[in-house]
């Protein structure tokens, strides 16, 4: 946002604005901001991450000024602001978990995955986060993949199932 | 297999959680299995009977005098205030005390709003209800909906527990098809629309107002009240908000009446609860039990603390809520008033257990971190006493702490309290301060040694 370079416009599909259309209809119609989470939520599931080009395009769709759709990328935990590895695994650390093993499936996963949180594999498809409570204490060790997947009671046996599994889903095992 | 088939083999299903049978007497996790949230299943459980009741179309005969068919708004708000169900979000504010204060006869657009944003550390509870019980909830907001004379809502849902945004969406699906949700409802004249919407990661959203402004496309920051949210709430129209549990309470009651769900509790704490038990027992989970509980029989549901370790520590509930040793904790009941007495809050009933080998000064520093992570950063004594106190309370831990930071400690915490817009302020300082209070020997031991002259 503040490169002053030009920003370049992303074309949303057909089916994207679609699935758009279905937000904005929740609200009156003088209020299509309010679907902003939502829609920004849309682009990174199909693109992966939110660039300033999409924020600026999201904007001109809902009427918006694009600082005003930044302020919500970077307020909101979620939102990718740069391009992250195709599966972004978010592990809970905060205290229920914390004293059920989420900080050792981190460090599991660190070690597994030869890269420190916050990182991405040199393949790029994984990458890293330390995550605030997700909502999921009883299921410790938990941990979120690409937002929207959540996988419970992830001993250290079951991480490596995981990410093995993806791999090779990947052909990469 | 593809991505898709290996994330599902790690998906929850319920069963550790919720499909236990180790609830007392449960309302809302009552005869649920986790493959029968659907509407026919809920029907058939004699759901969507009191909307009926409330909407006179459950076949009764007209009654009172002059005979009504169905029931008024102002029975429906008795009927709340007489059960004494409590908010179930955290605050516990009287529901039907709440609902009166709607001005129903505020001729714009009035909002209903369900707190669905589940992010208090410990708390998992309404997870459960999403995903295994939607149509609960969607009955209690239109029966809410009615009671206020609102014919729009919205159900905003942590945006972490996506699976459960998209069974609410498909549960909203079938409730319109059913025309149970929709224009003239049930051909009562009465209309509701309700809809879904996401957060996407801000602790803070769940409170009201900071929900109000996500719920309008905005950062999450709360505003000052007054003005409440009654008289100025989504998009400044008058606005009702309820946690999620308080509207699955609400069929109940209107199907049995405000007196008996009273009784199923304690005075002034009607109902049942559920309880989110985390932490070191030997079966973490939601247990769903009569409000004045005994916590020793919470933990006991729960299989008791794990590895045959003794209790150390309760945060009663969820992480803002100040801790509270063993030993007090033992002879408390599980209800708003007993907890309050014992020096805690109840908050959202998440119940988060700690062992004899927990060392307090490292659990605190966890959650300094979270609201240091979590505050919006608007109030100054927030986002600036949240980071020092994290940062003090990791050098004591880390073997560096000063020994002036005890008292330092305690004063940054009471001087953020009561000086910042919204409770955040307070919830960062109140574990601090407990903490404080109960295990000071821990923190005092770890500055000694640090400050120990070398041998």
């Amino acid at each position: 946002m503040s490169t002053g370079q030009a920003v370049a416009a992303v074309e949303f599909s057909s089916t994207t604005q679609q699935r758009f259309a279905r937000e904005v209809a929740k609200y009156p119609a003088d209020q299509a901001q309010s679907a902003v989470m939502a829609c920004l939520s849309i682009i990174q599931q199909e693109m992966g991450f939110v660039s300033t080009g999409a924020e600026a395009s999201l904007a001109a769709y809902l009427g918006m000024e694009p600082i005003a759709v930044h302020e919500v990328t970077t307020f909101y935990n979620m939102y990718n602001q740069q391009p992250v590895g195709k599966f972004k695994l978010n592990v809970c650390t905060n205290l229920p978990c914390q004293l059920r093993d989420g900080q050792s499936a981190l460090h599991h996963l660190e070690h597994k995955l030869g890269i420190t949180m916050g990182g991405t594999t040199a393949d790029g498809l994984f990458t890293l986060q330390q995550s605030e409570c997700l909502g999921a204490c009883a299921d410790s060790p938990v941990m979120l993949v690409n937002d929207r997947h959540m996988c419970s009671f992830m001993s250290n046996d079951k991480l490596d199932q995981l990410i093995d599994g993806l791999r090779a889903s990947e052909g990469q095992s | 297999m593809n991505a898709e088939q290996i994330l599902s083999q790690f998906r929850a299903n319920g069963v550790q959680t919720c499909f236990h049978g180790r609830h007392i007497n449960p309302q809302i996790y009552a005869d649920l299995n986790g493959g029968n949230w659907s509407l026919k299943d809920y029907v058939a459980r004699g759901g969507y009977q009191a909307l009926r009741k409330v909407l006179g179309k459950d076949g009764a005969e007209p009654a009172g005098d002059p005979p009504v068919v169905g029931m008024t708004q102002d029975q429906v708000i008795a009927t709340l205030k007489e059960s004494a169900l409590r908010g179930r979000g955290g605050a516990g504010f009287p529901t039907g005390l709440k609902w009166s204060f709607m001005p129903r006869q505020f001729p714009g657009q009035k909002y209903l709003v369900c707190n669905s944003d589940e992010g208090e550390p410990g708390t998992c509870k309404d997870r459960d209800i999403l995903m295994y019980n939607p149509h609960i909830v969607i009955e209690g907001m239109a029966i809410a909906a009615f009671a206020m004379g609102i014919s729009v809502g919205y159900n905003y849902i942590h945006g972490e527990i996506f699976e459960a945004y998209d069974r609410f969406e498909a549960a909203l699906e079938e409730a319109r098809a059913a025309g149970l949700l929709g224009d003239n409802i049930l051909d009562s004249g009465f209309s509701f629309q309700l809809h879904a919407f996401h957060g996407f990661g801000a602790y803070i959203c769940g409170e009201e107002t900071a929900l109000l402004e996500s719920l309008e496309g905005k950062k999450g920051q709360p505003r000052f009240k007054p003005p409440f949210p009654a008289s100025f709430g989504l998009y400044g129209k008058p606005t009702t908000i309820n946690n999620t549990e308080t509207f699955a309470a609400v069929p109940w009651i209107i199907r049995n009446g405000g007196a008996a769900y009273l009784a199923c509790g304690k005075p002034n704490n009607g109902g049942t609860k559920i309880f989110s038990v985390s932490g070191d027992v030997e079966m973490p989970g939601n247990y769903e039990v009569p409000m004045g509980t005994p916590f020793s029989k919470l933990l006991e549901l729960a299989g008791g603390v794990r590895k045959g370790r003794t209790l150390k520590a309760v945060i009663p509930g969820g992480s803002s809520a100040p801790v509270l040793p063993a030993s007090i904790m033992m002879d408390c009941t599980m209800d708003y008033d007993s907890i309050a007495k014992a020096g805690s809050m109840l908050g959202s009933g998440a119940v988060i257990v700690m062992d004899d080998s927990r060392c307090m000064v490292e659990s605190l520093k966890r959650l300094s971190y979270f609201y240091m992570h979590e505050s919006c950063g608007q109030c100054t004594p927030c986002r600036e006493g949240t980071g020092w106190l994290w940062r003090m309370v990791s050098r004591i831990d880390e073997g560096e702490g000063r020994p002036a930071d005890m008292a330092l400690l305690d004063n940054v915490a009471e001087n953020i309290m009561g000086r910042t817009i919204c409770a955040l302020g307070d919830a960062a300082a109140m574990p601090v301060r407990a903490m404080i209070k109960h295990f000071r020997h821990e923190f005092e031991a770890k500055i000694a040694s640090a400050n120990a002259p070398a041998a």
